[in-house]
């Protein structure tokens, strides 16, 4: 998701890492590519200056740790900064035990909200919570359609009354669920521009009426700079009491989640990560920022593993993951694997590295190319999967036949095993040198 | 709510007010430019989503032209950004046979649904036969929502069920269109991250069924960007670009208090010529793009 803030931050301190000490204007030349690197990332002018500022003043005259090059310093002082400017820890969404829990779902138009609305419901009721979605915007067409349509697909009733005040339908809906005995209610309102008085005025009446448990702010991580003139005007006139950051699966850098926490407080707790339904995750600030100094999110992908497979075969993928000897079978188990897990371009997003490999000419993440490639590999003997050196071209046209694709495709798939062997070596030298620490420690399981 | 026109041409005149009371206080009486002019400009244009390179780069430039005085640096700054802004492209192309088949694509959420409504209006409005094609076949209540818009716009609907192949509803809808001489066909696809590959492929797809019934349909692809988006928009442009060929950006949602300065940076690295925007979400809000009533509007603070 933040490559390629990731890959320009890197870029500009590897000069440091080279460097045995550091100057004040090695510093300032460092931190001017990370301001770009920022603004490039959509976050806010101000937010991009006052961090610099912060960063500038605790790099010069720092001492620089003995067990830590000058350079590596540097990456700790501009990680921390971010990570304080994310919040610091991770927010979890307020819930009540015996008391009904409202959540009112907030934001501009097209940033995701009845989705989010879907997604949330999914989530509470896996924890065994019985929600009720509610249909509040009666404006824009089909609105209410979309959010039954998606309520019969997670199994969860969502309470309408056609285009009937959304006030009155907020009111009647909580009435419902203290009636009826649901634990948890999900209001989805209209979109709304946070300069529309009269619309604003009608969230802050449902809000009145229904005291809802959390105010949650939607927001596109697409969002540029006006991102925190529209989190601060619902902050301001509403009260917010957390926000999710929808479209995060995209090359977005998510620059906004920055600006919106830096400028109004307002804790991030949940991101959107695809159109799914099961697309949405805890946020975790400490992960973004790390994935912003370039180290990948295994956490992530491993939580994520977790939820679908179980906890010895995501060791052993994540071990396969990280070994460079790995073979054509390992190859293709691995993405036999990963195929479980979702979207692939998604997954690979979460890894060390893996950012760059997107990029890669000739290889590109997709679900039918990965069909072929299990398809090639189950063609070959296994002499061949061992060492594909041996696959000349007569093996090639043998072994296309056998698959039902092309030479082509098998020269494509072989340059990316080749790719991706060269890859792992690499991470495999940089974590003997200890260049990718934290995260790349021991994992939590 | 006053058409868009009234509104940037009192911006138009409130733009010199508001830029030189801006900077007044920051010249120097030798009439030479602090280093502070220079970093409150770069502030107007960077909160604008123009972009770090496309700012460096106008700022050098103006730099260049030795300005002495505030109304030198506007007039530079707004010449420069309209020279960038104004495409000599026409709005709708001139020569065609009909139906004008315009293909809508873009990322999710950006306003492609009610865009489509808008354009709709205008051709029903100047006497057209409209025919909307309900490509997004994924999101849920998608085509419900096109066919809502298509009743109140006077515009007749091709559809499928939800969850069918887009590609087909084109066929369907570019057979309809020419079988009924319709005069406007406008086909709208499902909203779409420009990094899903696969999603971008079935792009291609409905575009090659389109120029397997004509070949010179379509003859407009339209991205739909959303102007509250950053600097992401650049890459939304290329992506989609190199999908499908665009010929023209509809830049929406430009009624709150985003700028849509990141469309100076996909005109002038990208070449893409922004045709409409969209000022708000009835049918009647959209707006012909104009060069210099944008770039005003651009240097205007919003209140
Ligand atoms: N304020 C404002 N809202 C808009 C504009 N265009 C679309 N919208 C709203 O943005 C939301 C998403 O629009 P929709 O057309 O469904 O987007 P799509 O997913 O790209 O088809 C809806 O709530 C629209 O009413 C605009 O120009 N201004
Ligand atoms: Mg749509």
């Amino acid at each position: 998701m933040l490559e390629s803030l990731a890959d320009k931050i890197q870029a500009a301190l590897k000069r440091l890492r080279t460097k045995g000490k550091l100057s004040e204007a090695d510093i300032k030349a460092a931190l001017r590519q990370v301001r770009l690197a920022l603004l490039e990332a959509d976050v806010n002018f101000r937010v991009v200056k006052n961090f610099i500022g912060q960063v500038q003043e605790k790099a010069v005259g720092q001492e620089v740790l003995s067990s830590l090059t000058p350079a590596q310093q540097v990456v700790k002082i501009v990680q921390e900064e971010l990570i304080s400017l994310l919040g610091g820890g991770t927010s979890q969404l307020e819930r009540s035990q015996d008391a009904l829990n409202i959540y009112m779902i907030v934001g501009l138009q097209g940033a995701g909200k009845t989705t989010t609305a879907a997604k949330l419901a999914r989530l509470l009721a896996k924890e065994g919570r019985r929600p009720l979605l509610v249909a509040a915007d009666i404006y824009r067409p089909a609105a209410i359609e979309q959010l039954q349509i998606l309520g019969e697909k997670i199994q969860t009733p969502v309470f309408a009354m056609g285009k009937q005040n959304p006030v009155a339908i907020s009111r009647a809906a909580a009435e419902k669920a203290r009636r009826e005995g649901y634990d948890t209610v999900l209001i989805d309102t209209a979109g709304r521009l946070h300069i529309d008085d009269d619309m604003m005025t009608e969230l802050i009446e449902i809000k009145a009426a229904v005291q809802p448990t959390e105010t949650l702010l939607v927001l596109d991580a697409l969002t540029g700079q006006d991102a925190v003139n529209a989190a601060g005007e619902f902050e301001a006139k509403l009260g917010l009491t957390g926000c999710i950051l929808t479209k995060l699966d995209g090359d977005a850098r998510g620059g906004a989640a920055l600006s919106v926490r830096a400028v109004t407080g307002v804790p991030i707790k949940l991101i959107g990560v695809g159109e799914s339904i099961e697309a949405l995750q805890t946020f975790h600030p400490e992960r973004l920022a790390t994935r912003i100094l370039g180290m990948g999110d295994v956490l992530t992908l491993i939580e994520k593993a977790q939820e679908t497979i179980d906890a010895d075969k995501a060791r052993d993928l994540e071990q396969r993951l990280r070994r460079a000897e790995f073979t054509l079978d390992d190859f293709k188990e691995q993405l036999e694997e990963v195929r479980k897990l979702g979207p692939v371009d998604q997954l690979l997003g979460h890894l060390p590295g893996f950012g760059k490999i997107k990029k890669m000419p000739g290889l590109k993440i997709d679900e039918q190319e990965l069909v072929k490639v299990g398809a090639i590999i189950s063609s070959m003997t296994k002499e061949e999967r061992l060492s594909p050196g041996i696959i000349d071209r007569r093996r090639k046209q043998r072994i296309a036949k056998g698959s039902g694709t092309t030479v082509q495709d098998i020269n494509r798939l072989l340059r990316q095993f080749t790719d991706m062997k060269k890859m792992l070596k690499q991470f495999k030298r940089l974590e003997k040198k200890g260049q990718v620490p934290p995260l790349w420690g021991p994992l939590p399981y | 709510m006053p058409d868009l026109w009234s509104r940037l041409n009192s911006s138009l005149s409130k733009t010199r007010t508001a830029l030189i009371e801006r900077f007044q206080t920051l010249l120097p009486r030798d009439g030479r430019m602090k280093e502070e002019t220079w970093e409150e400009l770069e502030e107007i244009l960077l909160t604008a989503d123009v972009g770090p390179t496309v700012t460096e780069d106008l700022i050098q430039t103006i730099k260049a032209e030795r300005v002495s005085s505030l109304d030198d640096i506007r007039t530079a700054l707004a010449a420069r950004l309209e020279e960038i802004m104004r495409a000599e492209l026409p709005r709708v192309p001139t020569h065609f046979t009909p139906p004008l088949v315009i293909l809508v694509v873009g990322v999710n959420g950006v306003g492609k649904t009610t865009s489509i409504a808008k354009l709709a209006r205008k051709f029903r409005q100047d006497g057209q036969r409209v025919i909307l094609a309900a490509c997004d076949t994924f999101r849920a209540a998608a085509v419900e929502q096109l066919s809502v818009w298509a009743n109140r716009v006077g515009a007749e609907l091709i559809a499928h069920q939800e969850g069918s192949d887009p590609a087909a509803v084109a066929y369907d809808a570019v057979q309809a269109a020419i079988a009924r001489r319709a005069g406007v066909l406008i086909l709208d696809t499902a909203g779409r991250l420009q990094t899903k590959t696969n999603l971008m492929q079935e792009l291609l797809k409905i575009r090659r069924v389109l120029g397997k019934a004509r070949p010179d349909l379509p003859q407009e692809t339209l991205l739909v960007l959303d102007a509250t988006t950053g600097q992401n928009a650049l890459s939304q442009t290329r992506l989609f670009q190199e999908a499908v060929p665009l010929t023209g950006i509809i830049l929406a949602k430009l009624d709150g208090t985003a700028k849509g300065g990141i469309a100076v940076a996909i005109q002038k690295e990208l070449g893409v010529p922004i045709k409409w925007l969209g000022t708000g979400e009835g049918f009647d809000d959209l707006e012909s793009f104009e060069a210099g009533a944008f770039v005003s509007a651009l240097l205007t603070e919003k209140e």
